[in-house]
């Protein structure tokens, strides 16, 4: 295949970016997203230029590292796949193909495709764990816990926070990811006693990080990787609204 | 002689207890005057930080990674040990403990796999009490799964998630401390050099690596936990980033490497489609559990799998080992596969990969069933080949997985130098030449959460009132060298880039010190890596800045310690002439094919003190007592 990759180059936070446009050859239908984009960068090494710079690591769909909009979608032209995920079988000999970096105020663009996401895990910070020292806990199986909200509960813990919800928003809200965590404790026993502190700070903390507000256009769900279910945000509205009368 | 591996004295199963109380504690209200680093925030170094800021120490975390949420840990998809026997299946401490050590090929201390398997039931205990949504039967009660190398079921797991929903546990815990203030977290900072003052270990030099700024930090003891180095051989299971210049760079200021060569080749990943592959998916062992490995029984027959007839299959596991068949350990299965396809009995476009097929579990157990057990593989199956696995056999292939050797460690996980500690997978110490699945996890989260808080005390209790800082002239030496080191490689601007350098290494490393080894092989490995490294040396080619982000240098930086590394590797497999385990040495095997091992001569842990860069490594011998198992030869038949 020949292809053409129109991406956007950034040198670093401040400076100003632009799309530059790169052909490449030789690329075989087998070749991950990134395997192409390794095969381009060492073009562009040996050319004396920098490579493009973009986030990876396990290329496996696990660990959330990887992100960018391709042709206009988060993560790619395939529902339930990150990044890393695609291969370019699922690209035309001689398309022109356009890579940007997430865009939304609370993710800075580093350089090229790399983007801060240190805002997720200050949401983090604020609530999304149980409170528990090692060493505290009683047996594993002294809590029977249904398999329904067992399974719900995974469901929601799935998410790999890559960050696609809100940056396809378009009010960047991170809703989704923000219910993710929040439903994953609710869901269960131990989650219980930190309830509603819980999710009042974490929605105080994802506002305070410039977010934006949920308008239900359903557009992250759309996008996520990880098919995380806006179910998941009618729980947490559910769950905010119980702890904000109590 | 070697040093004290301060294994406590009397019967196996009263040794930590023992141990813990003749450790010397810090008592609560001094703990905030120590100041303790944690490198790495996979499983190992996330439990640790978060357990020393719960127990009250000051802790600064580092991560070549944008969050603790990032880590290889992450990927980690079948399972974790514990010997809570909940199946009722006869488990047990000792049972952990003996599959554990026979699963090493006796190369590991039982002491250590003695206290790994008693904290594994702590484990579980920790994670679900942080939330983890570990598999549940309809009771409610936790499910378990059986993984190779044992026959009981005792394996706990998240989907195929239990890396994640474990990582996402340890990161709950430690995002908790960090909200109190007690530990603060660097992102995207590599370390690059320990520091040490008087031969203690007491600060490191990192490098932003979006700015590029080199800095100095100080603390009482440092703590590694920077993973495996499985990378050398380019291709892996590995997270692209993971490297071993953490542990090199202890190793070269002191800190003896175990071990080098014990590498565990895991036998079910997706098998190489082209030269521009960048790294290996690995297929869950517990696929093991209901899937069938086989491979045609003539050589050249080429038919579609679904148009071989059962007659003329080689379910070749099934009839070498009657009692474990698919479930044998690793190193047995990834060799096996090897011998099929030398044999030439290999499926696919590649002849280098076997069958792994689920045509009979369909059958048993019905579709949805197995969906609900591996439908996230078998959809990572089809993304990457673009094959339905329902209805095709997989196709599968032994590859690089995880590294058993690493930096030596005594029984309170301090290394050969004082004040510096090793955790997780960047240490040697529980899986001798041949790690069980499902136990690097465990093995982790143990030395995190409940090995280190306690070991790390009788060492800080001797260091109360010691002010270090970062003016000692021990940091601006290291600064140096490191701030050298980088100005040298972004200087030599010559004409390969590190990738092809990086393929050229992992090709020697395979062919060589792979699955298959020999001393004329071994031999080939010392001579070539070395010129290689000379070609890295004069002839990368590095693109951009040294105070940017930049992948190139950093990618850079890591190839060079691996350069080392590798070498040290062919010089361990070199000098161990046994096979054990995962390190098979095609010269010493037994009729059937079965390693050949030599308790008389090598049973003991091999670790290599550095003598610079001009001198050979020399070899340490620490022998390995066995009181309470026998070595045997391992069957599996
Ligand atoms: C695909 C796959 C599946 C697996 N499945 C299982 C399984 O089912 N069960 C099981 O028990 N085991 C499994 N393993 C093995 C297991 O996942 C790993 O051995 C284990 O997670 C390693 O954890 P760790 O904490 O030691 O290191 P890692 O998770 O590798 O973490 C290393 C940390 O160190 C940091 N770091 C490294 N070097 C530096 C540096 N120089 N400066 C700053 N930071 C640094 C990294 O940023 C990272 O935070 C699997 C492994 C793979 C590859
Ligand atoms: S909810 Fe989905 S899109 Fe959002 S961070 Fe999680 S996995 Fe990514
Ligand atoms: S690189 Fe890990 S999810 Fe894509």
């Amino acid at each position: 295949m020949k292809i053409q990759i129109k991406v956007w180059r950034q040198s670093n936070a401040k400076s100003e970016g632009k799309f530059s446009t790169y052909p490449l050859d030789g690329v075989s239908e087998d070749m991950s997203f990134f395997e192409m984009l390794d095969s381009l960068n060492d073009n562009l090494v040996m050319g004396g230029k920098d490579p493009i710079a973009f986030d990876h690591d396990c290329r496996e769909g696990i660990c959330g590292t990887c992100g960018i909009f391709i042709n206009g979608r988060a993560h790619g032209p395939i529902r339930g796949v990150t990044t890393c995920q695609l291969h370019m079988r699922s690209f035309q000999n001689g398309e022109t193909i356009v890579v940007e970096p997430w865009r939304a105020k609370a993710f800075p663009i580093i350089r090229d495709l790399i983007v801060d996401r240190q805002s997720f895990d200050r949401v983090m910070e604020s609530g999304g764990y149980i409170s528990i020292n090692a060493g505290n806990a009683q047996d594993a199986n002294v809590i029977p816990i249904a398999k329904e909200n067992s399974d719900l509960a995974m469901d929601a813990a799935a998410c790999i926070g890559c960050g696609a919800c809100a940056a396809t928003c378009k009010n960047s809200s991170a809703m989704l990811f923000v219910s993710a965590k929040v439903s994953q404790f609710a869901l269960l026993p131990q989650g219980q006693p930190e309830r509603s502190n819980r999710v009042k700070n974490m929605v105080d903390q994802m506002d305070e990080e410039g977010f934006g507000n949920c308008t239900n256009t359903g557009a992250c769900e759309v996008e996520c990787p990880k098919e995380i279910s806006l179910v998941n945000i009618a729980r947490m509205n559910r769950e905010f609204l119980k702890a904000s009368i109590m | 002689m070697f040093p004290d591996s301060k294994i406590p004295s009397g019967p196996l199963a009263e040794k930590w207890t023992k141990h813990q109380f003749d450790l010397k504690l810090v008592n609560p209200s001094n703990r905030r005057k120590y100041d303790i680093i944690v490198v790495g925030t996979g499983l190992g170094g996330a439990a640790a930080a978060a357990s020393f800021a719960e127990m009250g120490y000051n802790v600064k975390a580092f991560s070549f990674h944008e969050s603790p949420r990032r880590a290889h840990s992450i990927a980690a998809q079948g399972g974790i040990n514990a010997a809570k026997n909940y199946p009722n299946d006869g488990d047990s401490v000792f049972r952990l403990f003996y599959d554990t050590i026979k699963g090493g090929d006796y190369r590991s201390r039982e002491a250590n796999v003695y206290r790994l398997a008693e904290v594994s039931n702590a484990i579980i205990d920790q994670c679900v009490a942080q939330g983890i949504p570990f598999a549940r039967e309809y009771g409610g009660l936790l499910d378990n799964r059986s993984f190779g190398g044992a026959q009981v079921s005792r394996t706990f797991y998240a989907r195929g998630q239990t890396g994640q929903q474990l990582l996402l546990g340890a990161y709950s815990s430690l995002v908790r401390q960090m909200h109190k203030g007690k530990v603060q977290f660097f992102p995207r900072h590599e370390m690059l050099e320990p520091v040490l003052i008087d031969g203690e270990a007491k600060g490191i030099i990192t490098r932003n690596l979006v700015t590029g700024e080199i800095s100095s930090h100080s603390a009482n003891a440092v703590v590694l936990a920077t993973g495996g180095y499985g990378n050398v051989f380019f291709l892996s299971t590995n997270a692209m980033a993971s490297n071993g210049t953490a542990a090199w760079r202890a190793y070269k200021k002191g800190a003896y490497f175990a071990n080098p060569s014990f590498t565990q080749i895991h036998p079910t990943c997706i098998p190489v489609a082209s030269e521009h592959q960048s790294k290996l998916t690995l297929m869950s062992e517990s696929l093991r559990n209901d899937g069938r490995v086989w491979v045609p029984k003539k050589v050249g027959d080429d038919r579609h799998p679904n148009d071989i007839p059962e007659d003329d299959r080689d379910y070749y596991l099934e009839r070498l080992y009657p009692s474990f068949g698919n479930l044998v350990p690793r190193d047995v299965a990834s060799r096996r596969a090897k011998e099929m396809c030398d044999e030439g009995r290999g499926v696919g476009p590649t002849k280098l990969a076997v069958y792994l097929d689920f045509e009979d579990a369909i059958n048993r157990m019905g579709k949805d069933q197995v969906t609900a057990k591996y439908g996230n593989l078998f959809d990572m199956y089809q993304q990457i080949t673009g094959e339905d696995p329902y209805k095709v056999p997989m196709r599968i292939y032994p590859a690089v997985h995880y590294t058993m050797g690493g930096i030596w460690v005594d029984y309170n996980l301090m290394t050969t130098v004082p004040g510096l500690y090793v955790l997780g997978e960047a240490n040697f110490s529980d899986h001798g030449a041949n790690r069980l699945g499902a136990s690097a996890l465990m093995q982790g989260l143990a030395d995190g959460y409940f090995v280190i808080p306690y070991t790390i005390g009788d060492y800080l209790s001797k260091k109360l009132g010691e002010e270090v800082s970062t003016d000692h002239d021990a940091f601006k030496e290291a600064t140096s060298n490191v701030n050298e080191r980088l100005n040298k490689l972004i200087s030599i601007n010559g004409n390969r880039t590190v990738d092809r350098i990086h393929k050229e290494l992992g090709l020697i490393m395979w062919d060589h010190v792979g699955m298959a080894r020999d001393k004329g092989g071994l031999e080939t490995a010392i001579e070539k890596i070395p010129t290689l490294r000379e070609e890295f040396w004069s002839n990368v080619k590095i693109s951009g800045k040294l105070d940017e982000l930049n992948p190139e240098l950093e990618k850079a930086g890591r190839l060079a310690d691996f350069l080392e590394l590798g070498e040290l590797m062919a010089r361990d497999g070199l000098n161990r002439e046994e096979s054990c385990g995962g390190h098979f040495r095609t010269e010493y095997q037994t009729e059937d094919n079965e390693a050949l091992r030599d308790d008389e001569n090598f049973t003991y842990v091999a670790a290599w003190e550095h003598k610079g860069d001009t001198s050979s490594p020399e070899l340490h011998k620490e022998e390995l007592e066995f009181e309470n198992v026998e070595l045997t030869t391992r069957s599996y038949k």
